[in-house]
């Protein structure tokens, strides 16, 4: 990625964070699509894969334009390494099974939505736009999926068992939200990025209000895992990619 | 004065009044119309499988978030059409079951393998074609649910079929390999295409009764003649050709004629023999019995709320996008 237009250098990263971390998360709960435990279910759940999906071509589109001519939305899709992308770990963990689905949907959904509340106020008016647009849709993927976390924890004591397994798993992988990148530090200084300090309190009264329902219990993290941003990813990411950019790379420059 | 129930049901069959779900009706007719559109929501729903399996692989963003509706699409007619058949007195679990344990049939056609991503416009062009020669029949139909459930049905299924015509389309304009993938996608697929309108009507079991309740008012060989005549007007825009040497336009049927179908292979795959019959079904047991715990869980909280609150939570809430 050469030449930045300037005072984008610091504006693309974020972008393309942002990009990243909304198309993996889409990726991932793609893969339900067809195999879900309720039709219905397998419904909505594709629904918020779509409207992920939307978000971040807004997002990559944007970036785009910053970055001039030769790029568009499939070349920083599908033509980035592992090591380009900047999405939260949470994002490219396997399914594993609709309890850890479910559960990361609701930590990033109630993430993004105390986040864009934030980025819709961004002096990028772009940024702006595309935050208070994504925020309606938020708004039904934090009630689907705080829901189905009640429905869940407080169902039957095998489902308790699953959602508290679930929140084992994610435990080390919801710090990462609110870990500052140097471009987020650079940008708030212009209003253009989120102090992700101001809203962890609002995140975690969202968690421990839905948990008290669920009957389920928070557990803190011991040892956060918080490279994503930094581009330090894991092997899921790498399988990912080689799976979603398949036919970008075996047939270099063809139209689609 | 005694009302004879079976004379009044074939008389608004003849005035072409729909039958509604607390009207009497022949056992048979209920029968048959629960076979039939039970098989036809198990059809969309295992429809989902070879093309859900090129969602994460679609070539650009734009054709994965259509690949995904398009996909998404199919459940959604699954769950009308279960529906529609609930209003006959069966469950949908009950023709859930009936599809793990292979007394209810599907589609053959979702019994063939999808193998590049040409396959996604193939399918979409000639599956979700034939597809709608069939639905669009079926608007029509006189069984109430049914026929209104195609109706939402066909609205959507343009779009499927356009926009499977039109990666064809840009395949066929792209690079050599693209092109060649284009052509074998429709050698693969034309002749499955052909055999989704089933049997021929001389083997038809079930088709003169269908068609005398208006449940079907086309025959099946009449269906697959107006899929080929269409078809062989689209494959021009192609550039491509169908691999039928002996498709010729018959000046004195104003129709085309083509060449022989290979019903070995229909009843082979029929018969469950197909190249991923066994994966389709596993990958639809697979899903239901993961997704045992969701649902026993589903209903146990819902008891609960039942007797605690006056109102339980909106489980099931659809986005309509
Ligand atoms: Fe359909
Ligand atoms: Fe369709
Ligand atoms: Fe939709």
């Amino acid at each position: 990625m050469q030449q930045p237009i300037p005072n984008s250098q610091f504006l693309i990263p974020y972008c393309l964070h942002l990009a990243d971390t909304t198309l993996i998360l889409s990726h991932r709960n793609s893969e339900w699509c067809g195999h879900g435990p309720i039709l219905e279910q397998d419904i909505a759940l594709t629904n918020i894969a779509l409207d992920l999906l939307g978000q971040a071509r807004n997002l990559y589109q944007y970036a785009a334009t910053l970055m001039g001519d030769e790029f568009d939305e499939d070349k920083l899709a599908y033509l980035r390494n592992p090591s380009e992308f900047k999405n939260h770990l949470i994002t490219e963990r396997p399914n594993e099974d609709w309890a850890v689905t479910v559960l990361r949907q609701f930590y990033f959904s109630s993430f993004q939505h105390y986040f864009y509340s934030e980025l819709k106020n961004s002096s990028d008016k772009q940024l702006a736009a595309i935050a208070n647009k994504s925020l309606k849709e938020v708004a039904y993927h934090l009630r689907w999926s705080s829901e189905w976390v009640i429905r869940l924890g407080d169902g039957t004591t095998e489902s308790n068992a699953k959602m508290q397994n679930a929140v084992e798993v994610l435990k080390d992988y919801t710090d990462e939200f609110f870990v500052m990148s140097n471009e987020e530090i650079e940008l708030l200084q212009q209003a253009i990025s989120v102090d992700l300090s101001t809203i962890k309190n609002n995140w975690q009264q969202k968690i421990n209000e839905v948990f008290a329902e669920a009957t389920l219990q928070f557990l803190y993290s011991t040892q956060p895992k918080i490279g994503g941003k930094l581009c330090q990813h894991t092997q899921y990411l790498t399988d990912l990619l080689v799976d979603m950019q398949v036919l970008q790379r075996t047939y270099p420059n063809s139209v689609w | 004065m005694q009302v004879n129930f079976e004379e009044l049901f074939l008389s608004k069959i003849d005035k072409e009044i729909k039958i509604e779900p607390k009207d009497w009706m022949p056992e048979k007719y209920r029968q048959t119309n629960i076979r039939q559109i039970s098989q036809h929501a198990h059809s969309e729903i295992v429809g989902m499988l070879p093309e859900g399996a090129w969602i994460t692989r679609a070539p650009s963003l734009k054709r994965k978030a259509i690949l995904l509706a398009k996909v998404q699409d199919e459940g959604g007619h699954g769950l009308y059409l279960y529906s529609a058949a609930e209003t006959l007195g069966i469950s949908r679990d009950e023709m859930t079951d009936q599809l793990l344990t292979g007394k209810a049939k599907y589609s053959s056609i979702f019994n063939y393998p999808s193998l590049t991503w040409a396959d996604m416009g193939a399918i979409g062009w000639l599956v979700d074609g034939a597809a709608i020669l069939n639905q669009v029949m079926l608007c029509r139909t006189s069984y109430g649910p049914y026929a209104r459930a195609m109706v939402r049905i066909c609205k959507e299924e343009s779009f499927h079929q356009r926009q499977g015509f039109e990666i064809l389309l840009v395949l066929s304009q792209g690079t050599d390999e693209q092109k060649a993938m284009c052509q074998d996608a429709i050698n693969r697929w034309w002749w499955p295409s052909l055999m989704m309108f089933g049997p021929t009507d001389s083997e038809s079991t079930n088709s003169d009764q269908s068609i005398k309740w208006k449940i079907k008012r086309k025959s099946n060989d009449e269906l697959r003649q107006q899929f080929v005549d269409m078809a062989v007007q689209q494959i021009k825009v192609l550039n491509m050709t169908l691999p039928d040497a002996d498709l010729k336009w018959n000046d004195e049927r104003k129709h085309y004629d083509f060449g022989a179908i290979n019903w070995d292979e229909f009843w082979q795959v029929v018969k469950g023999n197909g190249p991923c019959n066994k994966e389709r079904l596993d990958a639809r047991k697979k899903a239901w019995n993961d997704g045992a715990w969701v649902r026993e869980a589903a209903i146990a909280y819902a008891e609960k709320k039942k007797k605690s609150l006056p109102q339980p939570l909106q489980g099931g809430a659809l986005k309509t996008a």
